[in-house]
């Protein structure tokens, strides 16, 4: 039984680990993942207006010149704040945002093993 | 005359719950049985006032009555009268009416269906929802009163904003606030029980209809929301983690956790706190979500119109109505100690790792939803929290849940063996890899991870297929379950074999893709009854196929002015064919936008029989 | 009403007592996080929902170059803020409609010759441009184009019309505006330049 257990608790690590993003046209995935300022609730790739056309030739210039994406979120997040990047980035600020519910995770999970430990225990 | 008729019906509904709280507090003192029925009486006439009330608000949103301030600014003598109809709710004031409406509704319903009950339990229960009801009137009228008079009488409305008039968004409020309202009878109820010492299986059986009726229309409700947005804002997603979505599905994660938590009080008279807790929390959430997307905190597309003098009185409500059922449920929670064991192998732990895994979902929705707010309060700095963060903190854990969803509904009560698994399962796993394995080569994705997941919804399809032969399981748990593993597995080989091209086109040009070629053939001009349109001829071949025809459309609309691109959609049961146009500043060329997006209507579909699934176990009676 | 708040205290008092140290911690604790909450949250209400990018105090890193419109060759920016103290950097084009009523306060400030105006001439049509100067007047001391919007995103603009105030010395912005210049931006940006 506590063979399933760790092969299970194996699986589970490695799909995290392993959780990486898909191939698609990098330029539609980076103004996806921009907010366009002017519509506030849309994304640069959704939306027409002139700054996120000029967004997107921007994106396509600065991959030709090699770029990568982060230094092209950097270059945007210098000129207009974090707020522009829907991926909230994992600074000092937004530790919390991340680990919280991971956190709340790990917690709930030990409140569990307690409660049915409990019930084993008395069981036996 | 029609606004002073239903200001004043209001009046009379608040002043009947004033009375209604006063004579529920007078009998539960007096520990008498017999003037139940003189509340039932109250109740209904609070209901009859509000009601009132709405159908004079929607006479004058048909008669387009514009010396009420509601119908001028959201409506139009040139709206067709669905949508006028509709447009009584498509706003802040409007749809709160709905929301009383709903909510005196439901307490007289309740108190009608539960005859045989304990006294106390129905006062108490009355009395806590009065509480809300009240707290709703008041801000109601006292801050978003639909029935303002404006002088002199306008001669034309300001107009509905177009992309409202769809039919998925026009009957989307009130069936999403059905669900929102369930929660609060839950809520008055629960504490109720718990002050009562009535938190018993009979008790939870009698819950659990409720619990059920909440959730099937939340369910439906998102599912309106999801459908509208797809098909009418023309982006081709349907969920954008957008912090009035959020709102939706969190109480909906909590009360599908708490579902399951009923069902095993039902059964196993055991989860007893942490049931009363959930009922909390699920109405904590809905009425949160109510302040988050009024008060104009958040910034979002789909907020109403913002003011912050609202948010202040929701959030002391909401402060009182916490404290009060917080204090309530540590004071008279039993500190009984939770007698029935379990073995950990058993259905029990099954439902424990189900509310364990909603629950975390529920914290990052939550919490991606108001960290921003507090960030800005505390460093005044602005981020944003968008879909990027989200998946990449759900999708991972969707495969152990996903496994865990497979394996518990078929364990038994109190403890099951091991030995139960058996060769059909080790045949399915291995039919499951083999699959995930093929789609992995035919698709672009190549990566481990997506595949796992992949393996885990197909896993869960095929489980939960078989069950539906199996005579021990339930019929709704089957459906739903099953339903819900057709959902996430459309979802997931929607985001993987989506595909699109962008791209500024004019008349004449052709776009090549993938297997087709999209032509852009003419424009042609219509007009309609309250919007000029602009047609796009588009024609997209595949390769040996007939040619089919798509006719987008850039409607601009005459009040309010606003221009909206109109995406055709062809749909079958495969795959959904998608183009929108859009203009640009050279009127020459357009930027069009094709979507390939397969299985959508089957995510349609399998949310929509998730919540049959809850019909089918309410009507099991 | 205070029969039932009566009632309920005799009840709670008696219960209070029974409830496990445990218990009455994490009451506390609830209800604390609940105050914060919500403090919290009434402040969040005040705060601006709309977001608006801080271009203060940035420094401009890079060099500009582009094609002045009416001279009809590359200019180089560095070049411009050898001389006077301040520039003024303007976004317009001549289908933007506000543009045409802040013109006439671009007008009154290109008096004063101890600061530089310069336009950035947002996704136009150069003809359209050198009509919308012709018709309205030209008070800018360079026109620079800025066909596809790059410039504008250098600077950190995102719509038109939008005007910068630049410190010559330290290469720095000193101030942004928003929108059309009007009447009392006139006098704000006269008295910072001064």
């Amino acid at each position: 039984m506590k063979k399933i257990l760790i092969l299970l608790l194996l699986f589970f690590c490695t799909t995290i680990f392993l959780s990486a993003e898909e191939n698609s046209d990098v330029i539609n995935k980076i103004s996806k993942n921009l907010r366009c300022v002017v519509c506030q609730g849309q994304s640069i790739y959704d939306y027409q207006s002139d700054f996120a056309l000029s967004v997107k030739i921007l994106i396509k210039k600065k991959l030709e010149e090699g770029h990568s994406e982060k230094k092209i979120y950097d270059y945007l997040k210098a000129k207009y704040g974090e707020w522009i990047v829907y991926e909230p980035e994992l600074k000092k600020n937004t530790y919390l945002l991340w680990i919280l519910p991971l956190i709340l995770f790990v917690f709930g999970g030990l409140l569990i093993i307690k409660k049915a430990y409990i019930k084993d225990g008395k069981n036996k | 005359m029609l606004s002073n008729l239903g200001f004043y019906s209001l009046v009379f509904g608040l002043i009947t719950s004033f009375v209604i709280i006063f004579k529920a507090t007078t009998l539960i003192k007096n520990n008498e049985n017999n003037f139940i029925i003189n509340i039932n009486y109250l109740l209904f006439f609070q209901l009859f006032f509000v009601l009132l009330s709405f159908v004079f608000l929607l006479c004058s949103f048909i008669l387009s009555d514009f010396s009420n301030i509601t119908v001028y600014n959201y409506s139009h003598t040139t709206k067709p009268l669905f949508y006028k109809i509709s447009g009584l709710w498509g706003n802040h004031e409007g749809s709160l009416l709905l929301w009383l409406l709903v909510l005196t509704s439901i307490i007289f319903i309740f108190v009608c269906d539960t005859k045989n009950f304990d006294s106390k339990y129905k006062l108490y229960t009355i009395l806590f929802h009065e509480i809300i009801v009240i707290g709703f009137f008041l801000f109601v009228l006292f801050t978003s009163n639909p029935f303002e008079i404006i002088f002199p009488i306008p001669n034309e409305g300001l107009g509905l904003n177009p992309i409202l008039q769809d039919p998925a968004l026009a009957i989307h409020p009130p069936v999403l606030y059905l669900g929102y309202v369930g929660t609060s009878i839950i809520f008055s109820a629960s504490l109720s029980a718990i002050i009562n010492k009535n938190v018993t299986q009979p008790w939870a059986n009698h819950i659990k209809k409720w619990t059920f009726i909440s959730w099937i229309f939340l369910t439906l409700g998102i599912m309106l929301g999801s459908i509208w947005a797809y098909y009418e804002l023309g982006w081709g997603g349907f969920w954008f983690w957008d912090p009035v979505e959020n709102v939706s599905l969190m109480p909906w994660l909590c009360l599908t956790a708490l579902l399951h938590c009923v069902l095993v009080l039902e059964k196993r008279n055991s989860l007893k706190n942490w049931t009363i807790l959930l009922s909390i929390a699920t109405f904590a959430l809905s009425m949160s979500g109510t302040f988050l997307v009024r008060s104009g905190i958040l910034n979002s597309v789909h907020t109403f119109a913002n003011d912050p003098s609202r948010g202040v009185f929701i959030l002391v409500f909401l402060l009182i109505l916490i404290l009060m059922a917080i204090s309530i449920y540590f004071i008279f929670s039993s500190e009984e100690v939770d007698t029935k064991s379990f073995y950990w192998f058993s259905k029990e732990t099954a439902v424990l790792i189900n509310n364990w895994f909603m629950m975390y979902f529920l914290s990052v929705v939550l919490i991606g939803t108001v960290y921003p707010i507090f960030l800005e309060v505390i460093t005044n700095q602005k981020i944003s929290v968008g879909p990027p963060f989200y998946q990449k903190l759900l999708v991972p854990f969707l495969v152990p849940f996903l496994l865990f969803m497979a394996i518990g509904p078929k364990l038994k009560w109190i403890r099951d063996k091991i030995s139960s698994i058996n060769y059909k399962i080790l045949f399915i796993v291995i039919l499951t890899f083999l699959l995930a394995y093929l789609i992995m080569i035919y698709s672009s994705v190549k990566y481990l991870f997506a595949t796992i997941l992949i393996a885990m919804s197909i896993f869960l399809f095929f489980i939960s297929f078989s069950d539906l032969f199996r005579e021990k399981i339930q019929l709704p748990q089957k459906i739903t379950h099953f339903s819900f593993s057709v959902l996430i597995l459309s979802i997931l080989l929607n985001g993987i074999f989506s595909k699109e091209i962008n791209s500024n086109m004019k008349v004449g040009d052709e776009l090549k893709f993938v297997n087709k070629i999209i032509k852009f053939k003419s424009i042609d001009l219509k007009e309609e009854k309250n919007y000029k349109a602009l047609l796009g001829n588009f024609e997209i071949t595949e390769t040996g196929k007939y040619p089919i025809d798509f006719r987008p459309e850039i409607r601009i609309y005459n009040q309010p002015i606003i221009s909206t691109s109109e995406a055709d959609i062809r749909t079958n049961l495969i795959s959904d064919n998608f183009i929108v146009f859009s203009l640009l500043k050279d009127e020459e060329t357009f930027n069009v936008r094709y979507q390939f997006k397969p299985l959508m209507l089957l995510i349609w579909i399998s949310s929509f029989f998730m919540a049959i699934g809850g019909v089918l176990a309410i009507l099991k009676k | 009403m205070d029969i039932i708040i009566f009632y309920g205290n005799w009840r709670c008092i008696s219960n209070i007592k029974k409830m496990s140290k445990k218990n009455k911690i994490y009451f506390i604790l609830i209800i604390f996080i609940s105050i914060v909450v919500f403090f919290s949250l009434l402040i969040g209400l005040n705060k601006e929902n709309k977001y608006y990018p801080n271009a203060k105090n940035r420094l401009l890193d890079k060099e500009i170059i582009a094609k002045d419109l009416l001279l009809n060759k590359k200019v180089n920016f560095e070049n411009i803020i050898k001389s006077n103290n301040y520039t003024i950097i303007n976004i317009w084009s001549s289908w933007c409609v506000p543009c045409r009523s802040e013109h006439k306060f671009l007008m009154s400030l290109s008096d004063n010759t101890k600061i530089n105006i310069i336009g950035l001439n947002y996704k136009d049509n150069e003809n359209n441009a050198q009509n919308f100067l012709n018709e309205l007047g030209n008070p800018f001391d360079f026109v620079l184009v800025d066909e596809d919007g790059l410039i504008s995103i250098d600077l950190g603009a995102y719509g038109v019309p939008e005007t910068f105030i630049i410190n010559n010395q330290e290469k720095l912005i000193v101030k942004r505006y928003i929108g059309p210049i009007d009447k009392q931006i006139l006098d704000e940006i006269k008295k910072i330049v001064k």
